[in-house]
Order: structure tokens, then C-alpha cells, then sequence
């Protein structure tokens, strides 16, 4: 299968050109085939999230280059990066960075209102779809206060699929739930993969759950090594 | 392109901001309101000052070239003028026909009005006063100065054996309309006079002078045959009076002069109220801005979470700029209608409350649109200009910052 993304010698550094300059990413290649779901392991501060931003197009790499749905991302401008991030690629976090004015289904609408997407009522229903599928259809007009750690995670993750991007990322989008709610949403994660064929690369500290991807990568001293 | 994106998370953010949102919009209310009351305020009330000093006053005069000590605004000065000049022939214009067709096909000059003036006796069996008489054309000095507002008996219609006189006159002389008076020239001639018309024009010395006669008449009394002493003009532009009446005494060579003139007190006066009102606007304006600009301020400083949740999903700088700039665009728009309604409110409160002294109405609340208009566009692009700064700092967020924290 073609790769959804493709990495090639990522370098990540701050503060650079000062006297504490540090490279927390030392090159790093991987190539992430369309609908593959992988996990990401490693020590705390290893650079896990520096690396998801990274791919995310939320921070530049120092040097290196990134190719996402066939499309380098060298030198192109703020506006068409964000636009290229908006149409392939999904966030979830560790926290689930919901908007509180709004309410659920309007979370999950918002990246369709942002991009013009849909019309309002196809968004609407899609989202309601989404948050169907993720069992949440009781909950369309909660706001995310009042809403369960767990569902606000649900939530995040519908509004990750909400324009049906090609590749989610994942930023230990279990590390603030309790055994049984990471299950569920790892479960959710699965399916989503398996029924729609979206690729996932999920940080994790919980080696059982990277264990049950179908493949994993370990970042220790800013190199990547793949696990299995 | 559609800017609901915007305007959704411009209106959700003003939600959540309530308190603040509340404050700043009584802020431009206020801001606005201010600026409409006072402009309407001083505007009717110079438009009423200027109306009053006017009605009874040509807007130019044109004159004898030498003759400068005579001026009509001040009665006291008249009277001296009148004085010194006694035992001279009163100076006149004497092709004034020719001068007075040059003003009627001026361009700006409403109506033209010739006048034969100079110092009589008037006199019954009972007193003799010393007085103006007023030598007019009825109906060309009706354009000029409308008689038919203070008349309080009988008709401005003056006849060759008649005349007008003021109120304070008749009451001095002991007449009444219909009675007869009689006219005495310097030269001793005598003219008999049968009132048809008393008027009160706001000014006692006026009451008591100004006696008028027919043109013709009034000539052979001041033996000035054929001339006059002055010729009275109107103009349709109040403000451009000066400036006909400067290239009028250039044409003619005479002494024209213009109430913008003669009355340089009271239009220093109303200049001065007028820069008064417009440093009380400018600050208001500034004040009204840096209220928006800092509660924008503190605005996207607590919303960088959401704006780089926002920008994470594929919001643009553009985007969220444009959230902000809304955010003081609905303040300025929403404050100035605000504003425009307490404005209106507060003129019709003034207007009931502030009666002359005898219940007529001084003041009456209305809005003039091209003042709503003006403010309107000022307030939006006031509230567009304040939020740039904030709008600027919050497209320039950085989302991993946002997200990591
Ligand atoms: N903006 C930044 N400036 C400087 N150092 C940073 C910045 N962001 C992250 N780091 C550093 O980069 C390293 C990797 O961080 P991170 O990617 O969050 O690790 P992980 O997600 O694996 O815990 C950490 O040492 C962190 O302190
Ligand atoms: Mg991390």
C-alpha cells in the first residue's frame, strides 16, 4: 500500500543558535502505510509529542522532510500548511481540548465550520453519526463539563474523524483514564480503523495496549527504532 | 466567502466573556450617546442662536464706501453715528439701481432689499422722539427680514402716507393702529403718517427707533433724492455670507460687509463651542477605544487554549484575526445603535425639561442622519481599529503552546 506519510532525517532542536541549544530529534525516518495502526513508545520527555506536533505540521522540523498524502510539506506557507493539516490529519490529546462554549456536537462540527466544508445540516449530520458511533448519542448538547473524562475523550475523537481524514494522531489519548475507560476507547480506536480504514499512530505508555497495534515504534535518546 | 465560521466563535467568545462583554458595550453606548447628545445639543442650539440674530438682520449690507462707523447690529453705535453725522447730507449710494441688479444675479444671493435710513422726529401732540426712519420697498425687504414674524397688529403693508412703527414707540407716543403721527426732517419738513402696523422684534431700542416708510418718501425726507443708504442682501448660504460679501465690494467698490462679521463675537463664541465639543469628541473616541482594545486584551489571553485548539484543527491566522476584529466590530456596531437610541432619549428628556422662560420650545429631540451616520461609521471603525492590536496577538498564537499546557 502507498504511505500516508513518509519521514526522511527529522531533526528537532530549541533554542537554536543559543549556548543551550538541544536536539531532542536526532533524524528520525519512519513510513506509516494507509490504514496501519501504530503505536508509539518511549520514556517520559523523550520527544513523543515533539515528534507527533511535528507530523501533525503543528511545529516545523529543524531540518528533515515530511511527506503527507503525497504532498512534501518543504516550503510551503503558514495558511496552506493549516490547510493541509485540516483536511488530513485528526488530533486526539491526552486532554481532550474540547472547546466549554460548545456544545458536543458543535465540538464535533467545528473542524467542518472551520474549513467550510459541509453545509450546516450535513455537518450536523454527520457529527450526530459520529457521536453515535462512539456512543454518545445521548449526549449531542452536553457541554464538555458535563461530561465524563471518558466521554469528553469520545468526543475528541469524533471530532478527530469528523472530516475523515486519512491519519489520526493520538497523544496518550488514554493516559488520563482509568484502566477500564482506556479499554473502551482503545477498543473505539480499533474499530474506527478496522471499518474505515483510517490510519492511527497512538502514543502510549501502557505497553499491553501498544502491543495489540499492529505495529510499534520506540523513541529512546531521539532515535526511533521499530519494536515490531 | 463565508465568514460563519467567524462569527460563530465571535459571538460564542462575547458570551463568555458576559460581564466584560456587558461593560464594554455600555462603554461605546455611553461613548456614542455622549457624542450624538452634545453635537445635536449645540448644533440646534447655534442653528436657534444664529436664526434669532439673523431674522432681524440682512446677511450682508452694502454701504457707502466711507461710510464705516454705521452698523445696524448696535443701536448705541447708531445713534452716535447718527449724531456726528448730523448737519452733513446723509451719504448715499447713488447708482444703487445698477448695484442692486449685480447682487440679484449673483449666484448665492436670495433676495435684495434697497433702504433709505437716517435720523427723524417722530411726533403726536403729546411727544417727540428721536428715531430711524426706514425707507423700504415692502415686499423686497419682507425677503430680507420677514416683518410678518413680529407684527402684532395690522399688516406690513405700507402705503405712501403710512407706516409701521414698534410697539415700545406707539406705547411712548400714547398712539394706537390707526392713529396718525407725524414725521419731522432734519430740514424741518413735516409728514403725516397713519399707522397701519405695529411689530415687536425681540429688541426694545428697536421698538422704540425703527419707524419705516415707503422708499420714495423716506428719500425726500433725508434728502437723499433717488439714493440709499444701504442695500440689504440675503444669502442662501449662510456660512459663504463673508466671502460673497468680500467679492461684492470688490466688484462695486462700495463697503460690504457680511454678519459674519459684524457679529464676530458671537461666531468666536460658537467657534470656540465647537472646538470645545470636538476635543470632548476626540477624547471620547480614544477613551471608548482603549476600553475595547484591553478588553480584547485580556480576552485572547484567556482564550490562547482555544485558539490553538482552533488552529490545530486547521483555522487560518486570517481566521482568527478576523474573530477578534469582529469581536470589536460588534462592538462598535452594537454600541453605536445602542448609543443612537440613548442619544435619542436623552434629547427628548433635555427638550421637555428645557422650556423658555415663556413654555415656547427651545429645543426639539431629533436626529439629524447624517450625525447618526457619521457616528455609526466611526464607532465600527473605532471597534475594528481597537481590536487589530488584540486580533493581531491572537492570530500570532502559537497552537503547541496552547496544546501543551
Ligand atoms: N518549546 C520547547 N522549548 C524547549 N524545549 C522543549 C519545548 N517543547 C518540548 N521541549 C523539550 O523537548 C523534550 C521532549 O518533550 P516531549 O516531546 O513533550 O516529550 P514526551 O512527549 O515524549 O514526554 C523535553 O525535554 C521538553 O522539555
Ligand atoms: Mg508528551
Amino acid at each position: 500500500m502507498n504511505p500516508i506519510l513518509q519521514l526522511k532525517h527529522i531533526r528537532k532542536s530549541y533554542n537554536i543558535g543559543t549556548s543551550i541549544e538541544t536536539e531532542i530529534l536526532h533524524g528520525i525516518d519512519i513510513e506509516l502505510s494507509s490504514g496501519s495502526f501504530s503505536a508509539l513508545t518511549g520514556p517520559s520527555g523523550s520527544g513523543k509529542s515533539t515528534l507527533l506536533n511535528i507530523i501533525g505540521l503543528l511545529e516545523p522540523p529543524t531540518s528533515g522532510e515530511l511527506i503527507i498524502a503525497g504532498q512534501s510539506t518543504q516550503n510551503i506557507g503558514d495558511d496552506q500548511l493549516t490547510k493541509l493539516r485540516g483536511l488530513n490529519i485528526g488530533f486526539v490529546f491526552q486532554f481532550h481540548h474540547l472547546l466549554p462554549a460548545f456544545n458536543a456536537l458543535e465540538n464535533v462540527m467545528m473542524p467542518s465550520i472551520i474549513h467550510r466544508h459541509l453545509e450546516r445540516q450535513a455537518a450536523e449530520k454527520r457529527a450526530q453519526q459520529l457521536l453515535g458511533a462512539v456512543g454518545l448519542a445521548q449526549a449531542l448538547y452536553k457541554k464538555p463539563n458535563e461530561l465524563s473524562g471518558g466521554m469528553q475523550q469520545r468526543v475528541a475523537i469524533a471530532r478527530a474523524l469528523m472530516l475523515n481524514p486519512p491519519l489520526v494522531l493520538a497523544d496518550e489519548p488514554t493516559g488520563n483514564l482509568d484502566t477500564h475507560s482506556a479499554d473502551e476507547i482503545f477498543k473505539l480506536l480499533e474499530h474506527i480503523n478496522q471499518t474505515e480504514g483510517i490510519s492511527f499512530l497512538i502514543v502510549t505508555h501502557d505497553m499491553q495496549l501498544a502491543r495489540r497495534c499492529g505495529q510499534g515504534f520506540h523513541l529512546v535518546d531521539g532515535q526511533l527504532t521499530q519494536s515490531f | 466567502m463565508s465568514l460563519a465560521f467567524e462569527w460563530l466563535l465571535a459571538i460564542r467568545f462575547l458570551k463568555e466573556g458576559r460581564m466584560q462583554s456587558w461593560l464594554i458595550l455600555a462603554g461605546v453606548t455611553g461613548g456614542v450617546a455622549i457624542i450624538i447628545f452634545l453635537t445635536q445639543l449645540i448644533n440646534q442650539l447655534q442653528g436657534t442662536i444664529i436664526d434669532r440674530v439673523l431674522s432681524s438682520q440682512a446677511h450682508i449690507v452694502m454701504r457707502p464706501a466711507e461710510e464705516a462707523v454705521l452698523r445696524f447690529d448696535q443701536a448705541d453705535t447708531l445713534t452716535a453715528a447718527l449724531i456726528q453725522q448730523r448737519g452733513q447730507r446723509l451719504r448715499s449710494i447713488d447708482q444703487w439701481e445698477s448695484f442692486a441688479q449685480l447682487a440679484r444675479t449673483t449666484p448665492g444671493i436670495k433676495a435684495v432689499s434697497p433702504l433709505a435710513t437716517g435720523p427723524v422726529f417722530a411726533r403726536n401732540n403729546l411727544a417727540s422722539k428721536s428715531v430711524v426712519l426706514m425707507g423700504i420697498v415692502p415686499e423686497d425687504y419682507l425677503n430680507v427680514v420677514n416683518m410678518n414674524r413680529y407684527l402684532v397688529k395690522g399688516r406690513f403693508d405700507i402705503g405712501s402716507e403710512q407706516t409701521v412703527i414698534g410697539t415700545e414707540l406707539a406705547k411712548d407716543l400714547g398712539v394706537n393702529l390707526g392713529d396718525r403721527i407725524q414725521v419731522v426732517s432734519e430740514s424741518g419738513v413735516v409728514q403725516n403718517l397713519t399707522i397701519v402696523g405695529l411689530f415687536d422684534i425681540n429688541n426694545k431700542d428697536l421698538n422704540k427707533r425703527w419707524v419705516f416708510t415707503q422708499l420714495r418718501l423716506a428719500q425726500s425726507l433725508l434728502n437723499i433724492p433717488g439714493g440709499v443708504s444701504s442695500i440689504d442682501l440675503t444669502v442662501h448660504d449662510l456660512f459663504g455670507a463673508k466671502l460673497l460679501a468680500q467679492r461684492l465690494s470688490k466688484q462695486t467698490g462700495l463697503l460690504v460687509e457680511s454678519w459674519m462679521e459684524t457679529n464676530s463675537g458671537l461666531l468666536n463664541a460658537l467657534s470656540n463651542q465647537t472646538v470645545t465639543n470636538n476635543l470632548i469628541r476626540v477624547f471620547v473616541v480614544i477613551i471608548v477605544a482603549l476600553g475595547i482594545a484591553s478588553v480584547l486584551v485580556v480576552s485572547v489571553v484567556q482564550k490562547q487554549k482555544e485558539i490553538g485548539i482552533l488552529r490545530a484543527m486547521g483555522a487560518t491566522q486570517q481566521q482568527v484575526l478576523r474573530i477578534f476584529l469582529m469581536q470589536g466590530a460588534i462592538f462598535g456596531s452594537l454600541g453605536s445603535l445602542m448609543g443612537v437610541s440613548l442619544a435619542f432619549a436623552l434629547l427628548t428628556l433635555f427638550a421637555s425639561i428645557y422650556k423658555a422662560p415663556n413654555g415656547s420650545i427651545m429645543f426639539t429631540a431629533q436626529l439629524d442622519p447624517n450625525l447618526v451616520v457619521m457616528a455609526s461609521i466611526v464607532a465600527l471603525l473605532v471597534g475594528i481599529l481597537a481590536a487589530l492590536l488584540p486580533a493581531r496577538r491572537a492570530a500570532r498564537m502559537d497552537p503547541v503552546q496552547a496544546i501543551r499546557s
